[in-house]
């Protein structure tokens, strides 16, 4: 049977290298891609009529934006209105790809799953803050990592905590979502396969097997709240992270 | 008659409850300050309380074990390192935590 990690393995579709890097078009892409034609269609199409008292794709597409507007104006203040379309932009690509994931038809892969894609995103994030940090305050933004009130001998040891404690940020909003999502996945995929394997052994493993297949209905429940809660949290730390790097401390 | 005048009176109630309504929709839609978030779901609160924390300690070792490679003195950065991390992460979190409670309990004099 196959590993209940096999789910994860990045396979190419078109084999595509240049200069000796290999650029394949992979399931992991084409989730991707996927991913954004469906936020694409979904809000585009949704908001073609525009219409005063909206339908109910309409309502949902505005549900989404005054969700998103409301979390960033709470975080990040009037202030961090601008930076609204990446905020959303991010929110809802995570959210289709966690979502995609979760389709049980195709085997869709779910490409949150990979560090190297949660990170590359919170890298984003992280170094895109920073710099709307010196450029709102300057060099002032570097007594951020100064705290107030501390005697001159406390700051050698808290400066580096400081600095430490601002370095894990990119670290922890990337591990959560691709901890969430692999954790999550591998456990349904984990009980699929008791399933299997104990209806394999005759009518008596049958009757067993409804234990583990009752237990994947709840799982999967679960597993759609944290495609979704994952999703906010990851917009919402990016809020707040804007916050700190308008206003500081 | 009588019909005709209940009717304007029902007429009046119906619009003095849209008044009210749109009124405290309009209180809730001014708060535009920045108050934090306390809206999360016990799941949200644990895993992100517990990236926080493994944050910290993983930025510590990765830097303790790379600047180490950088100097030549083995041990010793990542000791200091992992210890530095695992504060940052413990900061993290209390503050972490500090955002999730409630804004009513705790007054704006938090942000130091």
């Amino acid at each position: 049977m196959a590993s209940p990690l096999d789910q994860f393995t990045v396979k190419p579709w078109v084999p595509i290298e240049v200069a000796g890097y290999d650029i394949s078009f992979t399931n992991s892409a084409a989730a991707m891609v996927a991913s954004v034609i469906v936020i694409t269609v979904f809000v585009t199409m949704g908001m073609r009529k525009n219409a005063l008292v909206p339908g109910r794709w309409q309502s949902s597409v505005e549900m989404c934006y005054e969700f998103v507007a409301k979390m960033l104006g709470d975080a990040a203040g009037p202030e961090g209105r601008k930076y609204f379309p990446f905020v959303f932009t991010l929110f809802m690509f995570v959210l289709a790809a966690n979502l995609i994931g979760m389709l049980p038809w195709l085997h869709p892969f779910t490409f949150t799953s990979h560090i190297a894609v949660t990170f590359a995103m919170a890298a984003f994030v992280f170094i895109g803050v920073t710099l709307i940090g010196f450029i709102t305050h300057g060099f002032k933004f570097l007594t951020f990592f100064v705290p107030h009130g501390a005697p001159w001998y406390l700051l050698l040891i808290l400066v580096p905590i400081e600095i430490i404690s601002y370095l894990s940020r990119p670290i922890s909003l990337s591990v959560r979502l691709f901890a969430n999502m692999v954790a999550g996945h591998t456990m349904l995929k984990v009980f699929g396969g008791f399933v299997v394997s104990l209806s394999a052994i005759g009518a008596a493993g049958v009757a067993g097997a409804l234990f583990p297949l009752a237990f994947i209905v709840a799982l999967t429940g679960l597993e759609l709240l944290v495609a979704c809660l994952q999703a906010y949290v990851f917009a919402m730390l990016t809020c707040l992270y804007l916050n700190d790097a308008l206003h500081m401390h | 008659m009588a019909d005709d005048k209940k009717k304007s009176e029902e007429m009046k109630a119906t619009l003095d409850d849209l008044n009210t309504r749109v009124s405290a929709a309009r209180e809730a839609s001014k708060i535009k300050e920045p108050r934090g978030l306390n809206e999360a779901t016990a799941y949200g609160i644990a895993t992100r309380l517990v990236a926080e924390l493994v944050a910290g300690i993983l930025v510590g070792v990765l830097f303790g074990w790379y600047l180490d490679r950088l100097f030549g003195t083995k041990p010793w950065l990542m000791i200091i390192l992992i210890m530095l991390g695992a504060a940052a992460g413990i900061t993290n979190v209390m503050r972490a935590a500090k955002q999730l409670s409630p804004k009513d309990v705790d007054n704006k004099d938090e942000e130091k």
